[in-house]
């Protein structure tokens, strides 16, 4: 681990990189002339392909090399950012995963079909020629000597110029003696093999040139060809290129100095940004995990020292001990943000997302996100990536309607998907809306009838039948698409959220749209829960799924020995004496009480002996041997160095409404 | 499991080695060994959390050094009884992979003995027949003065116990 495998480091440097490019290009597509954003495609591309090179991808920095030279002349200004390079730019990157994964692949075929389109998009953008390589091209060169500028040259010379007796070699040399110069020869006007005439000229040039002399020196060059030639000479940064054939003696001053004062400004800029990422410190999880377990040990040790602190006499042992206390809790609540990140990292994979869907389904979707500052776990924000990416789909496939049908319902042609986070106590909720069709509550019906997961003609109340599209195999899309509708859907994604201690919810008004809530704890590492003893054992219920605690009369005990149930404001609560469910096999408390807890609309009421208090402790999950135990979510350690089980509500709240099905069966 | 997995389990734990290094221990009078490179660390008995609802052989969780560990009791694996603890009572934590995972697990014992070698020539794998307990449990027998020392195989100790319940885990 101290040693980590270059190549894997310079996967993911890559892999974060690309996520970097194609946010900026996904951004490009809204607003097409974003000069930060281009140049922050331009860089990233430019060190993809920097390190690339440098770690052996060979395959990945010479494809990679072709979008940042197009993205250098847009960058330029050479030619506009068009959608078309914006996407062409967009699959390649795609394909430079691709490359990235398996650098040994048979790619060829692809990247050249590839670099077509690409080539095609800039052409397109009706700016002259792409570029066959020749030279590593084009870090920003920022000149700081005094009289040293940069120069950009392209010349074409007229076809019969050999028969004249020109040597465009002879000028390319002459050019070099002016200076540092990079050559690219322009094939772009290259005719099939079949229809070139090898004695015409068909290549053109394009001359980067750093040179001390003055513009009119360059000019020379080509003195005697000038006239029937075409050339372009313009000073590299920032000056639009002068388009002038013929000499023209005025941009020189004032433009040096623009020149110069745009330069170190851009300079400052890059340097921001680059201290900026600086700060950031990349740790393994498990490092993090580790020290989190150190603190939790910390913590113990600490409180242990408290309890010894407050028995003795001796005033500075208390003083030590109280600094102490907070030295460890503070330590603890630094340990809790260092694993925080924002759901930014998880929204933004979805522009992409929706980016491609519009393209396939042909519907106008906006997606809309909120709240992205919001901190979430990580391991939080890696497990819903997927139940995202599903409930996304899902709107957009099933919800949103054709740009037609949604102006024939009064609707503008462009559906909304808003994804939004934001933070209540200890949780964060997520919700995923659309204003597209609703959910058709007949097929969700007549599915759920023909597969039989509910009885033909079953009454069930709206929230009910919604749930339906949570059960195994539950599928409405008629068609199979490419999206969705394969019925390893809803389910999984419940399972998930569940997984994560978290609940789903799901509100859809016909033509109206639906919204779909998922409220997740911010951190599975920790949890406010109520510490409660039953028999001789203490036990922690998620303080979340806590909605009351009520004392259970001796009579309500008694009577309810037949049924049990206790009447809670008008409605009947059915619960579980915890002390039989665990068998502990000791007399009840003389005053029990019972904890109600709730999942959405379910209830159940657990009675425990004693409740003890909240607690707030680091989770430790059960290891494999206890799998099987479902009751319990996880353990915790308690102040005293010993264990106390996490209940698992849910399962609980099965358990109560299994037992009150029985009751009701039993009349 | 059947003869030839067993068999394969005999020749895997001396990986073709004429020794092996064992800590020995007793259970209700019986001799065990486990392999000494299991074994992360011997602990005095600590407050035990019971686990209502568990299989009776892991019935219950310790702290180990802020891991909340499962505690074993592999005499009612094999069928003996459990006994009250002693002043030689100790816990012995191994490190097993079930399921490529690394698991830590505490042993209850009612003695640890000490680190010695066992040699393969004095070993032998368990009878098919005349045995109180389930063969398959067992990785060999090594005749060491008058008395057996059992190693027991805690692979299948602890793995078909999960199989039998692995389908009840939540996929992810």
């Amino acid at each position: 681990m101290s040693n980590p495998d270059p190549i894997s480091v310079f996967r993911t440097e890559a892999a974060e990189l690309l996520e970097q490019i194609e946010s900026g290009l996904l951004d490009l597509t809204r607003s097409l002339d974003d000069r930060d954003q281009i140049d922050a495609v331009f860089r990233g591309l430019h060190t993809l392909k920097g390190s690339g090179a440098m770690f052996g991808f060979d395959a990945l920095a010479a494809f990679t090399h072709h979008c940042e030279t197009a993205f250098d002349r847009v960058r330029k200004g050479d030619v506009p950012a068009t959608h078309e390079l914006v996407s062409a730019v967009l699959s390649a990157q795609d394909h430079m995963r691709a490359l990235l994964e398996t650098p040994n692949g048979d790619h060829d075929a692809m990247s050249t079909s590839l670099l077509d389109n690409l080539h095609r998009a800039v052409n397109g953008a009706g700016s002259p020629a792409p570029v066959a390589v020749a030279a590593t091209a084009a870090a920003p060169v920022k000149e700081d000597a005094g009289g040293m500028r940069e120069w950009r040259i392209r010349f074409r010379l007229p076809a019969n110029a050999m028969a004249n007796g020109t040597n465009p070699l002879g000028l390319l040399d002459e050019m070099r003696d002016l200076g540092d110069c990079k050559i690219v020869a322009d094939i772009s006007q290259v005719p099939d093999l079949a229809t070139l005439e090898p004695r015409d000229m068909h290549l053109g040039w394009d001359v980067a040139l750093k040179t001390d002399r003055p513009r009119a020196d360059i000019e020379d060059v080509f003195i005697f060809v000038m006239d029937d030639m075409e050339l372009e000479i313009a000073e590299i940064a920032g000056e639009k290129p002068a388009a002038a054939p013929k000499p023209v003696e005025t941009p020189a001053a004032k433009a040096v100095v623009v020149a110069e004062r745009e330069a170190p400004a851009i300079q400052a800029a890059n340097d921001s940004k680059q201290n900026k990422s600086a700060e950031n410190v990349r740790v393994p999880a498990e490092r993090l995990d580790e020290m989190m377990d150190r603190v939790g040990e910390l913590v113990i040790a600490q409180s242990r020292l408290t309890q010894l602190a407050g028995t003795a006499a001796d005033l500075g042992l208390r003083s030590v001990s109280e600094e102490i206390e907070r030295l460890s809790g503070e330590l603890r609540d630094t340990m809790m943000v260092l694993r925080m990140m924002p759901v930014a990292s998880l929204f933004s994979r979805f522009r992409r997302l929706v980016h491609d869907l519009s393209r396939e389904t042909g519907k106008e979707i906006e997606l809309i996100t909120e709240g992205e500052t919001t901190e979430v776990d990580k391991t939080v924000i890696d497990r819903l990536a997927d139940p995202l990416v599903h409930l996304v789909r899902n709107s957009i496939d099933h919800g949103l309607e054709k740009p037609e049908e949604r102006l024939a319902a009064g609707k503008e042609a462009k559906g909304q998907v808003i994804l939004s986070a934001h933070q209540t106590g200890g949780e964060v909720i997520i919700t995923i809306k659309d204003d597209g069709r609703g959910i058709n509550r007949e097929r969700v019906r007549a599915k759920a009838e023909s597969s039989g997961i509910i009885q033909p003609g079953a009454t069930l109340t709206d929230q009910d039948l919604l749930q339906l599209i949570f059960q195994p195999g539950f599928s409405t899309a008629q068609a199979v698409t490419n999206l969705s509708g394969r019925g390893v859907g809803m389910d999984v994604v419940k399972k998930t959220v569940e997984a994560l201690r978290g609940t789903i919810d799901i509100v859809s008004k016909p033509g109206e749209g639906s919204t779909v809530s998922l409220r997740i704890p911010l951190t599975l590492a920790i949890i406010e829960g109520l510490l409660v003893r039953v028999g001789q054992g203490c036990y922690v219920i998620p303080l979340s799924a806590v909605e009351e605690c009520l004392e259970l009369s001796l009579e309500d005990d008694l009577r309810s020995r037949g049924r049990s149930f206790i009447s809670l404001r008008d409605s009947l609560v059915p619960f579980l004496r915890l002390r039989e469910l665990f068998r502990t096999g000791t007399e009840p408390d003389q005053h029990q009480k019972v904890v109600v807890i709730s999942t959405g609309s379910e209830r159940v009421g657990l009675v425990v002996d004693q409740i003890i208090g909240d607690h707030q402790t680091v989770i430790k999950s059960m290891s494999k041997l206890h799998h099987d135990v479902v009751t319990f979510s996880g353990a915790t350690i308690l102040g005293d160095g010993s264990v106390a089980l996490i209940l698992d509500v849910t399962h609980l709240i099965a358990v109560g409404q299994h037992q009150e099905a029985q009751l009701r069966a039993a009349g | 499991m059947s003869e030839a997995a067993r068999k394969l389990d005999y020749e895997t734990i001396w990986g073709g080695e004429e020794e092996l290094s064992v800590l020995t221990f007793n259970l209700n009078g019986e001799t065990f060994a486990i392999e000494a490179i299991v074994v992360q660390e011997i602990l005095d008995l600590l407050p035990e959390t019971h686990v209502p609802g568990s299989k009776s052989f892991v019935s219950s969780v310790i702290n180990f050094r802020g891991k909340v560990i499962p505690l074993a009791d592999i005499r009612l694996a094999f069928g003996m009884d459990a006994t009250e603890t002693t002043i030689d009572s100790r816990i012995v934590v191994i490190e097993l992979d079930l399921d490529d995972e690394a698991t830590l697990i505490g042993l209850r014992t009612d003695k640890v003995n000490e680190v010695t070698t066992l040699p393969k020539l004095a070993s032998e794998p368990p009878p098919s027949v005349g045995m109180r307990w389930r063969a398959d449990y067992i990785n060999c027998l090594v005749k060491r003065g008058g008395e057996f020392i059992i190693v027991p195989n805690l692979h299948a100790i602890f793995s078909s116990k999960r199989d039998r319940t692995g389908a009840a885990q939540v996929p992810n």
